[in-house]
């Protein structure tokens, strides 16, 4: 199977991170990001033993910094956030470079850039070792709700055919002549949307069809081994553990 | 498959009318025995596709009965009635809805409760059954569209059914992809009821063959002798393709 078959945050391995089940690295993910929130932003080593902690995965799961750096892209709208707090802020200010910056502000956007980075770093590196459906699997394991977890599982499954159908529609449209040049487009585009729609629409009254002709009561049957050993719930909590003695230390330390 | 007096299905007096009010069967008869090839032709709108609802308990009965392997198709009996009745639909990618072939495969029999080696060994057998058992673990919108059909009638092999029910089953197929599905049909040893209006096909693999017409059964017969019978065609919106004769025997 070639690379492009895999989903573009997904970065196939087998290593002892990729090995661990998804509950386990979905549970200390979130314990990590937890932990991270809790630690009082003056604690500026706290935080760089958060970053060692990621490195550490990041190095186990054999993902390069450069996978995770342009994948922390997504992070850009909250950077920008966190760039003009001190600007925009109020209260005592201070000179930096010949500008004038709130102190709060200042302190307001650094604490929202650490967590933020810490967090999307730790959510790229469970994407990285985790494929989409195990993912899912996890989460269903985990006694997330059934619907929510089904909704997601169907959209990765039928996002391609849906993006397929969109991608023809537009061939049609350009087919006769049909250029989005400015709003006077819009009504247009939106009604092409709107079929869309009412296709996948219908396309879920069918699949459900199918899924009810083949025995669905309401419960996707989960038919793989989806259980974790104490082993491996340890391995994975060795990241979230650190992370909240790190955190209470921080506290305990200001 | 041992012989057994009771046929795969029998349908008496069915009738159904939409809940709009639109009368789609009205009064539809027919039996299909064990191991028989049986192919319903029918013009667009004759009713093969709300026929064919009624099979596996998706649309309830307005009138008359369906009785599959001589169960009856009612509330109690649904589970034991979509285990028996393999509906395969016309668009594979409705009926494959899971991540990869394997769970596709896996997600009736599971749903049957069966879990392990012995489902293991159920997914493997329905793929091999349908020469798709190399593409076990791949996701089914990688495959092309002759292989998705495949699988789709793997997934209901793999709940062992009474009766195999395939709706258009040679619609968007290449023709290689159309020859390779005919012959594994041909080695299903199962009943198989096959919905469609490509008569050749239907003369290809069916030795009978009815035709659904206004909402009841209007022809039974040898499919050689329907498809030989040029107005009789013509009278329910049937032709056969352009320079296609039956062949001679």
């Amino acid at each position: 199977m070639s690379a492009g078959h895999h989903h573009q945050l997904y970065r196939p391995g087998d290593t002892v991170v990729h090995r661990l089940p998804p509950q386990c690295k979905l549970l200390a993910a979130a314990g990590f990001a937890v932990a991270v929130v809790a630690t009082p932003r003056e604690s500026f080593w706290a935080f760089a033993a958060y970053a060692v902690m990621l490195a550490a995965v990041a190095a186990a799961g054999r993902v390069p910094p450069g996978f995770v750096l342009r994948r922390m892209v997504i992070e850009v709208p909250f950077v920008l956030f966190a760039v003009a707090i001190p600007i925009i802020g109020l209260g005592e200010r201070v000179e930096v470079l010949g500008v004038s910056l709130s102190v709060e502000g200042l302190w307001a956007g650094w604490n929202i850039l650490a967590k933020a980075t810490l967090g999307v770093v730790a959510s790229i590196l469970l994407a990285a070792t985790t494929e989409p459906r195990m993912m899912l699997l996890g989460a269903q394991r985990l006694r997330l709700p059934q619907l929510l977890v089904q909704i997601a599982m169907f959209m990765l499954r039928y996002m391609d055919v849906i993006m397929d159908e969109m991608r023809r529609m537009r061939v049609a449209r350009e087919s006769r002549g049909f250029v989005a040049r400015d709003v006077r487009q819009i009504p247009v585009l939106a009604k092409s949307a709107g079929a869309l729609f009412i296709r996948s629409y219908e396309r879920g009254e069918r699949v459900h069809l199918a899924m009810l002709s083949r025995g669905y009561t309401g419960e996707m049957p989960i038919i793989r081994d989806m259980s974790a050993s104490l082993r491996q719930w340890g391995a994975a909590g060795l990241l979230p553990g650190l992370a909240a003695a790190t955190a209470v230390l921080s506290w305990s330390l200001t | 498959m041992t012989s057994h007096p009771v046929p795969s299905l029998e349908v008496s007096g069915l009738a159904y009318a939409y809940p709009d009010g639109t009368q789609a069967l009205f009064g539809v008869d027919l039996t299909i025995g064990r191991g028989e090839r049986v192919a319903l032709l029918g013009p667009n709108g004759a009713g093969k596709t709300t026929l064919v609802m009624h099979l596996n308990g998706i649309l309830a009965a307005g009138h008359g009965s369906v009785r599959v392997a001589g169960l009856d198709v009612r509330a109690d009996t649904m589970k034991e009635i979509r285990r028996r009745v393999g509906l395969v639909f016309q668009d594979p990618d409705d009926q494959l809805f899971m991540p990869t072939v394997r769970e596709d495969v896996a997600f009736g029999p599971a749903n049957l409760g069966m879990r392990g080696a012995e489902l293991d060994s159920r997914v493997r057998d329905a793929l091999e059954r349908v020469g798709m058992l190399d593409a076990i673990d791949r996701p089914p919108h990688h495959l092309s569209f002759g292989q998705r059909r495949r699988v789709a009638v793997a997934t209901v092999l793999a709940m062992e059914p009474e009766i195999l029910v395939l709706d258009e089953p040679s619609s968007n197929l290449d023709p290689a992809a159309r020859r390779e599905l005919a012959e594994i049909l041909r080695k299903l040893d199962v009943t198989v009821l096959m919905v469609t209006h490509d008569l050749p096909y239907a003369l290809e693999l069916c030795e009978r063959s009815l035709i659904l017409s206004a909402g009841v059964i209007a022809a039974d017969a040898p499919t050689r002798d329907l498809l030989s019978d040029a107005d009789l065609l013509s009278a329910h919106r049937l032709e056969l393709p352009y320079g296609f004769a039956v062949p001679a025997v």
